[in-house]
């Protein structure tokens, strides 16, 4: 049984300009321990897909217009509120794109990691202990000073490991990357993906890793979707998709990776008249 | 630290020094100390009794700058009466020979008496108020509370002070309407009335207010990662909202708390309650300048400290506020 299995999901947004489909009719699964990679250009739907996972997107002005989202083989659409907050957080976490934002600056790392902890693992004695161990997991060596640190005393790479510090505090069985490394260094990205990979072997967990560059995906996912304007246009193994790409939309985002040691004086952009003339 | 607040105190001398000039200014171009001396004694006074009563006051100087022969330029009314104020010498009323320091210590109960509660209430009802309307934010109940917001601005305070005084002191007599004795229970029971006037003129305002700032805050990406943390709604509204929402609070609520000492012009003139509020109402009748003066300076001096502590209890609550 997959881990997660989402079915003809659709979610709209009601805007003052009429309805936007931001996802359409979106199937997937993902398997326990695995990693998923999720490609699109900006503003096709891949962040509201990741957010519906936990029905995280704000309603109104977003609405879900149907399909079936079965997390651990339970419908999410037919739970209450306590049984969501409960497994927000425990089963399934998030790491999002802005790490200074999405901290909250009035609170210390300390007590931002201990909220995950007390909200689920009612167990765990000797929190401070627990959350030093969390900071070690994700690389921080002065864990003392990042502890007691508030986030705007902190790098931009060490607010996203503090994220994903706070994200597998409960050791979730799905961690939900919507690009992860965006708003990083170039340096920083490599290092926060090699990172992402490494929990993921260590705790098992399964990770939907969302990104606009297939050039990461390569190196770490097993499977990949491509979606296009709300809509997943192709899946399949890295390997499948990266050397066979079928839909044109793919084939014109392989395009835009530059290759080291070839001479390409400008990238090709995509064409979107000539990809909507394409679509079956 | 330490040069942050000498350059407020600098900051301070001429905010202060501009608006004792443009009181004086205001003051005499309306009348002058003459007018002021035959008010106080009456229409029978001599006018020997009229030069008495300026020379003993001081009033008998020029009003900027003295350009008799043999006396500095300085000595003058404008002068003189800064020279004391800055030594916190506050003069004589003009009007009944007081002591202004005494009767301003008189006042500052009965208007603290009605304001400080007042305060406290008001704040706490807005805040829980304008919290939960954002926790409903956009539902009917939501909207009911913005109208109802609305209408409670509108209406002016003296509405509310005779519909009060009509309503639950004459029609239903719970409490006594007018008169203010400084004893035990009667006092309580007679400040009610006014207290509660006074939170339910600033409720309408203050709780759109807060309800903005809220709003502003519930779209942060903090607070998604708080729901996809698991917390429920209470606890992303009362823990994360709640204390990044005071910061912007804070700048509203805490400039304002030392003016409580000057009390409600309005509601203590309409409550009869002798505070410092009427006090100065009664120095405008009177003309009596000294009562004036004296809190026209205390308000600025006030009105600076509120920034001060303004400043202080921001740098407590933001963790990225720190002083240059
Ligand atoms: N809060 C919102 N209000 C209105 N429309 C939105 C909102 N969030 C997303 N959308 C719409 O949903 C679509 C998909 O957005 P998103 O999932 O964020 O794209 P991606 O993450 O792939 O860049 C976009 O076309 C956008 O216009
Ligand atoms: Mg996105």
């Amino acid at each position: 049984m997959p881990l997660l299995d989402v079915q003809n999901l659709r979610v709209t947004f009601v805007t003052e300009d009429g309805e936007v489909k931001a996802v359409d009719n979106v199937s997937f699964s993902v398997e326990p321990g695995e990693t998923v990679a999720v490609v699109g250009e900006s503003g096709s739907g891949k962040s509201v897909t990741a957010l519906s996972l936990a029905r995280l997107v704000p309603i109104p002005p977003a609405r879900y217009d149907g399909g079936k989202i079965l997390f651990d083989g339970k419908d999410l659409f037919s739970m209450g509120r306590r049984e969501l907050q409960a497994m927000r957080g425990a089963k399934i976490s998030y790491v999002f794109q802005e790490p200074s934002t999405s901290l909250n600056p009035v609170f210390r790392v300390r007590n931002q990691i201990a909220e995950a902890i007390h909200l689920h693992r009612h167990d765990v004695k000797d929190v401070r202990a627990e959350i030093l161990h969390l900071l070690d997991l994700v690389g921080i060596r002065d864990a003392a000073r990042v502890m007691d640190a508030y986030p705007h005393q902190l790098s931009g790479g060490m607010q996203q490991r503090v994220m994903i510090a706070m994200a597998i505090a409960c050791r979730p069985a799905l961690l939900v990357a919507d690009e992860p490394t965006t708003a990083l260094d170039v340096t920083i990205q490599a290092q926060i993906l090699e990172l992402l990979r490494e929990l993921r072997k260590k705790l098992g967990m399964a990770v939907l890793l969302i990104t606009h560059n297939f050039a990461i995906v390569a190196n770490i996912a097993d499977r990949v979707l491509v979606m296009y304007h709300g809509k997943i246009v192709e899946q399949g193994t890295v390997a499948e998709v990266l050397r066979h790409p079928k839909h044109p939309y793919t084939k014109a985002l392989l395009a835009c990776i530059p290759k080291l040691g070839t001479k390409q004086r400008r990238l090709p952009v995509i064409d979107h008249e000539l990809l909507a003339s394409q679509q079956p | 630290m330490f040069n942050y607040f000498l350059r407020r105190l600098l900051y301070a001398v001429p905010v202060v020094f501009g608006v004792m000039l443009l009181t004086f200014v205001l003051f005499f171009m309306v009348q002058s100390p003459r007018m002021m001396a035959k008010r106080n004694l009456g229409p029978k006074a001599t006018p020997q009794a009229v030069e008495n009563w300026l020379h003993n006051r001081g009033y008998d100087k020029p009003l900027f700058f003295n350009t008799s022969p043999g006396k500095s330029w300085y000595d003058s009314l404008f002068f003189n009466h800064m020279r004391s104020l800055i030594m916190f010498d506050l003069g004589d009323s003009d009007s009944t020979g007081e002591r202004v320091s005494t009767k301003f210590k008189k006042g500052a109960v009965p208007s603290l008496l009605i304001t400080v509660p007042a305060f406290v209430l008001g704040l706490y009802l807005s805040l829980v108020t304008s919290l939960f309307l954002a926790f409903v934010r956009k539902s009917k109940l939501d909207v009911g509370g913005v109208i109802a917001c609305v209408v409670l601005m509108s209406v002016p305070i003296m509405v509310y002070v005779i519909v009060g005084q009509w309503l639950i002191a004459v029609q239903l007599s719970w409490l006594p309407a007018f008169g203010f004795t400084p004893s035990g229970l009667t006092t309580a029971k007679f400040l009610m009335l006014p207290v509660l006037v006074y939170v339910c003129a600033g409720l309408g305002g203050d709780v759109r207010l807060f309800r903005a700032i809220f709003l502003e805050e519930v779209h942060q990406d903090y607070v998604r990662t708080a729901q996809a943390k698991g917390a429920s709604h209470g606890r992303v509204l009362f823990v994360h909202v709640l204390k990044n929402g005071m910061i912007a609070l804070i700048t509203l609520v805490v400039a304002s708390l030392p003016f409580l000492i000057m009390g409600s012009l309005v509601i203590e003139n309409f409550f009869g309650i002798p505070g410092l509020g009427s006090l100065t109402l009664d120095a405008t009748r009177t003309s009596d300048f000294a009562v004036m003066r004296a809190s026209v300076y205390l308000g600025s001096l006030l009105y600076l400290f509120g920034l001060l502590l303004t400043d202080l209890c921001y740098a407590s609550v933001d963790p990225r506020i720190r002083f240059k």
